[in-house]
């Protein structure tokens, strides 16, 4: 089962790269520290889930890049076409000469409609070369323009088109101290919208990558380059194949998995999940935890900490809550390896933290002028503050 | 309006550059009378500066914005630069207006800059997106720094020529002939420095829209305070991070911005800096967290920083910062020219001048020192708000 990726805007087109040039080193990576038969296995299911094969035989990746201006995906086609190991499409670019300056309502109102049809076809031509489509995984920014208002409104569309398929959007979560000035109007924005529809949202903080960076990996000058590697490689580790049950020969065929979604009690809490990604152990309350281990030894792992009634909330079993995923074939040369997918409070704060930022600046009416210029008015921001702050208060009754 | 200046630019080594067809002279000038230039040199060359900006305008893909550099206390840039600026908003009114404005300097040797400036800030804040104000002696006075430290010749201070801010080819002896080409070189790197990141990848860009976008939160608090550094890069580096640091503490003194002004004892709104060269974002990070603290911000924006990083640093560089600032330190500026205003006008000095200009009365100096009145009472409010406790504003509540 196939995955089509969409990437938009400078950080989804850069972000995009890192992850399959990750994903494909790692499938080719001669130390699986498994069986021979076992290793082609996986880099089939690995080939079949995010490239697809072309007469010369270098894999192309299944993905539709999108921008609104040309610098990016120029550079992103060019670096993939150059390391000669993989490349995208050639005809699997959108752009424009304009850019959406760092305006939700230009990336939404304006660059939505106006290429609606353009993209879509785009996706749609993609996802007619997979034999079976699983989902799509969408990358895109909050902070800027086309990420995150085109990416809204991109994410609508394939809800609409595509009401079947599984939509992940990974989202990125913009430095506490402005890359953009607005980019706390842009991310409420973004997020109320995709609450509506998205299946789940994958974040990933700025910070925490530059934290690991700075700490864990020890560079002294990160670039942004460092830090898409870093989120690369987490990304990999998620979605690189698995088994699907407990000793079982064969890789699990829905790379998303089924286990996302939610099923909420009787007091009707949201479907919807946000899942983040963390390394540790963190004492939020957890509604659903996912640990995925690779390597070395996997069978013998000691998971009783995840399965501890204490950390999930009451109306869920540890048993419904916590799920592991195990496979013998080691990712990306570490001889063991384990990723936790999380759906917990742990975004509590941050989404806490831009909410307030955001009220502030518009109960103070700033750069609304901006935003109302292409059709996006003030009810439709207290639309966006009203169902934030009720994910926010949801969260804090777990 | 008169054909001297760009008769010597026709001449000069930038002859090929310059489109022959694409330009307007006339004979007199506009006598330093913003009437003459916006009422009579308006109505006259209208249609052929419509024509001609039509022309270009068709050569491009996607046309974003306009540049329009000016003085404001002349005739022509001040006067028909205004009129200009009006019919670029009435005929393309999707593209964005940037308008780099020499302001007066005080000792500024015409007498009627004070009358032609006023009138001209009306149109600024009436029909352009974002204003660069620039004045000359603080030009003047980033050159004579500049001088100084390649005349010094202090033991190991020796500046690579290519590096000076204000020379574009290095020729630092011929300074004196010309102070002005020096002046107007560090004017050219703030344009060139402003659309680097438009021009060239980086990894985080920034395009002139997204200026506009994030430093103008009200529609007419749209005038950046500008600053650039490094003015020049000494020869012998031993301390990289050092002076990557010092380069971000420079674009904050008051010595470095290209207006009199002091940012760091006034209200930023917003603040965008953009960089050159090899600087990551975690030197950004390191930067930006060091000198927040000394820095006051309005309260509804108190991480207002916009950021971008582009690969390329400018010639004889290895890495260069913008700073542009939505601060209210422009108000002085604009208060002292209301006084040199209100000085002549008490006494109707000059007066007749324009009042003989069809179309020029009384209420049309009135309603432009209204207009200057009201964007200072602006700054004031916000002024006012400075030393006020930082408050949350009430959050929606929700009944879960």
């Amino acid at each position: 089962m196939s995955i089509v990726t969409v990437q938009l805007g400078q950080c989804g087109n850069q972000i995009g790269f890192e992850v399959f040039d990750a994903l494909y080193t790692d499938s080719h990576c001669p130390q699986g520290l498994c069986s021979k038969r076992e290793n082609e296995a996986y880099q089939a299911s690995c080939k079949e889930r995010f490239f697809s094969e072309e007469e010369n035989g270098v894999p192309v990746a299944r993905a539709v890049l999108v921008d609104m201006e040309p610098k990016v995906t120029n550079q992103t086609l060019s670096k993939a076409a150059q390391s000669g190991r993989w490349k995208y499409g050639q005809h699997s670019c959108f752009c424009q000469k304009q850019g959406s300056g760092n305006n939700w309502a230009y990336g939404y109102s304006v660059h939505g409609p106006r290429h609606e049809e353009s993209i879509m076809n785009l996706i749609q031509k993609e996802v007619e070369k997979c034999d079976s489509l699983s989902g799509f995984f969408i990358i895109m920014s909050m902070a800027g323009g086309t990420g995150s208002g085109l990416g809204a409104f991109v994410t609508q569309n394939l809800q609409d088109q595509y009401s079947n398929s599984l939509k992940m959007n990974q989202i990125i979560w913009p430095y506490g101290t402005g890359e953009v000035i607005v980019q706390n109007y842009n991310s409420i924005l973004t997020l109320s919208h995709l609450y509506r529809s998205s299946d789940a949202l994958l974040v990933h903080e700025n910070d925490a990558l530059h934290k690991i960076c700075a700490k864990l990996m020890n560079i002294k000058q990160i670039s942004f380059s460092d830090i898409n590697q870093v989120l690369a490689h987490q990304l990999g580790s998620v979605f690189q194949p698995t088994y699907s049950v407990e000793g079982s020969c064969h890789y699990r065929r829905n790379p998303l998995g089924i286990d996302w979604q939610v099923r909420p009690p009787l007091s009707g809490l949201p479907t919807l999940g946000k899942a983040s990604l963390n390394r540790g152990l963190h004492f939020n309350m957890s509604i659903a935890n996912l640990v995925i281990l690779r390597g070395k030894d996997v069978h013998s792992a000691d998971l009783g900490g995840f399965k501890d009634s204490a950390l999930y909330t009451s109306w869920l079993e540890p048993i419904n809550a916590f799920n592991v995923w195990k496979t013998q074939r080691a990712f990306s040369k570490y001889e063991k390896s384990a990723a936790l997918v999380s759906n917990s409070q742990f975004l509590l704060k941050p989404l806490d933290t831009i909410v307030g930022k955001a009220w502030n600046m518009f109960a103070s009416k700033a750069y609304i002028h901006q935003y109302t210029k292409f059709g996006i008015e003030e009810e439709d921001f207290l639309d966006s503050f009203t169902l934030l702050e009720q994910v926010v208060a949801s969260y804090c009754n777990l | 309006m008169e054909e001297g200046v760009v008769n010597e630019i026709l001449q000069g080594p930038l002859r090929d550059v310059f489109d022959s067809k694409q330009l307007i002279t006339d004979i007199s000038g506009s006598g330093n009378n913003w009437a003459v230039g916006h009422k009579v040199f308006g109505s006259l060359y209208q249609e052929q500066i419509l024509e001609k900006l039509r022309k270009s305008a068709e050569h491009c893909d996607c046309l974003q914005c306009f540049f329009i550099i000016h003085s404001m206390g002349g005739g022509t840039g001040s006067g028909l630069g205004t009129f200009l600026l009006k019919l670029l908003e009435d005929e393309f009114p999707e593209v964005y207006r940037f308008v780099t404005s020499v302001y007066p300097s005080g000792e500024d040797d015409v007498i009627t800059s004070p009358y032609n400036s006023i009138l001209a800030m009306k149109e600024l804040n009436e029909h352009a997106d974002c204003v660069l104000p620039i004045d000359n002696q603080s030009l003047f006075d980033i050159i004579s720094k500049i001088d100084l430290m390649v005349n010094s010749g202090k033991l190991g201070t020796t500046i690579k020529p290519k590096s000076l801010v204000t020379s574009s080819a290095g020729a630092v002896k011929k300074r004196h002939q010309k102070p002005f080409d020096a002046m107007n070189n560090i004017v050219a790197n703030l344009l060139l420095n402003l659309t680097s990141s438009a021009r060239f990848e980086g990894s985080l860009n920034m395009d002139l829209n997204e200026i506009s976008m994030n430093l103008v939160p009200f529609p007419q608090l749209h005038y950046l305070v500008s600053s650039l550094t490094p003015l020049y890069t000494l020869a012998d580096v031993n301390i990289p991070t050092r002076r990557l640091d010092q380069m971000f503490s420079d674009a904050f003194s008051k010595d470095h911005q290209l207006i009199r002004a002091d940012p760091k004892h006034s209200l930023y709104l917003a603040c965008a800096l953009m960089l050159r060269g090899n600087v990551q974002v975690s030197d950004l990070r390191r930067n930006i967290e060091r000198l927040k603290p000394s820095l006051q911000f309005v309260s509804w924006n108190q991480e207002g920083w916009k950021t971008s990083l582009c690969s390329v640093p400018p010639v004889g560089h290895s890495h260069s910062l913008l700073a542009l600032a939505n601060n209210t330190c422009v108000k002085p500026t604009f208060m002292e020219l209301k006084e040199r205003f209100m000085r002549l006008y008490k006494k109707k000095a000059h007066l007749h001048h324009y009042l003989q200009i069809e179309g020029m009365e009384e209420s049309s100096f009135m309603e432009a020192v209204s207009s200057l009145s009201g964007l200072i009472e602006e700054y004031n409010q916000l002024d006012a708000t400075k030393s006020m406790p930082v408050e949350d504003f009430p959050r929606l509540s929700i009944a879960v």
